[in-house]
């Protein structure tokens, strides 16, 4: 018996991966038409895997450097953090688009913390949760955290990270109330989890497709 | 009475996942895969299909909007949309073109009674 190699998934399994994601953000979506009252739409994910230096280069590219990020830490087989970040300036627009037109300016700077970590909260357990539950492992998740800076300070929190650690990037847009707002997920694992996720990935495509990975 | 399903999504393993669960309910059917609503419809073009199951979420055309499609030119075919996004609007666009919604991850149960549910509409409609 061969270790597979863990620094890259092969097609089907960035595919599957690909499919839960998309499973999870389609029941974010769901949770979130609860909470706005309102259709919400979540585009389709587009996947990659990167590594730290890409995923800053990335958020770099687009948009302004002030960026807005909802933080969670999550432990288990795969262990790591998860961030939905957004221009800083798409926040109030967001928190607007996620509580309704009727608040006054002040209600909603007072209310941006709480709703970005509400909504924040519900996206990230929306992905975590299925990919969690479809590779049948438990994870435990941290509370939301909001946390304000450039990509590199989001890619560099405390513990340090890894030269090898990897990150899951995907683009995510929300259309809610004819506001369209672009941002990103980001999974940021180290290679230990990267080749934990590798197996089980693996394992739910042979119980998915009924055909054993060579 | 056999007949030939299509099978749209962008997932591969979403694909190969639904033909596991064909292939335990109805081996002797003829199966078509896709992984997008263009080629979908040149897939039909070439041979038509008796039903069809189609992933909502995929990039370019939808599968609501590849249901809706599929309906004009097959009215009565047994068409299911396939999400894990079960919002009101969703399902209630699928009933409104005519297409039965499914949650994501389908399980073999809940596409054994779509499939008895299609031929019961076909060998109603052959009769």
């Amino acid at each position: 018996m061969t270790e597979p190699s863990p620094s890259i998934l092969d097609d089907l399994e960035l595919d599957a991966l690909t499919e839960l994601v998309n499973i999870g953000v389609s029941r974010a979506a769901t949770s979130l038409r609860e909470l706005v009252g309102e259709q919400v739409h979540l585009s389709v994910p587009n996947v990659s895997l990167v590594d730290r230096a890409e995923a800053i280069a990335i958020l770099h590219g687009r948009d302004e450097d002030k960026l807005v990020a909802v933080h969670q830490v999550f432990e288990g087989d795969i262990t790591g953090r998860a961030l939905l970040i957004f221009p800083e300036t798409k926040s109030l627009e967001l928190v607007r688009a996620v509580t309704g037109g009727d608040l006054s300016l002040e209600d909603i700077i007072e209310l941006e913390q709480e709703a970005l970590a509400e909504t924040g909260n519900i996206i990230l357990n929306g992905c975590l949760s299925t990919i969690a539950n479809m590779l049948k492992r438990s994870l435990k998740m941290s509370l939301p955290e909001v946390l304000r800076g450039q990509a590199p300070d989001f890619f560099s929190l405390a513990p340090p990270p890894h030269p090898g650690d990897v990150v899951m990037l995907l683009y995510i847009n929300f259309d809610v109330r004819q506001r369209d707002i672009s941002g990103y997920i980001a999974m940021l694992m180290d290679m230990p989890s990267l080749a934990a996720l590798k197996l089980l990935l693996r394992e739910f495509i042979e119980r998915e497709t009924g055909v054993k990975a060579e | 009475m056999t007949y030939k399903i299509l099978i749209v999504d962008d997932s591969k393993l979403a694909r190969m996942s639904v033909a596991k669960a064909l292939t335990s309910l109805r081996p002797d059917w003829t199966r078509l895969e896709a992984a997008n609503a263009d080629e979908a419809l040149i897939l039909i073009e070439q041979s038509p299909i008796d039903i069809a199951l189609l992933d909502f979420n995929m990039p370019g055309r939808d599968g609501l909007e590849l249901a809706a499609e599929l309906l004009a030119g097959s009215p009565g075919m047994p068409v299911a949309v396939i999400s894990a996004n079960h919002q009101s609007e969703i399902v209630a666009r699928a009933r409104e073109v005519g297409a039965i919604f499914l949650t994501k991850p389908i399980t073999e149960q809940a596409l054994g009674e779509f499939i008895d549910e299609a031929v019961g509409k076909l060998e109603g409609a052959a009769k």
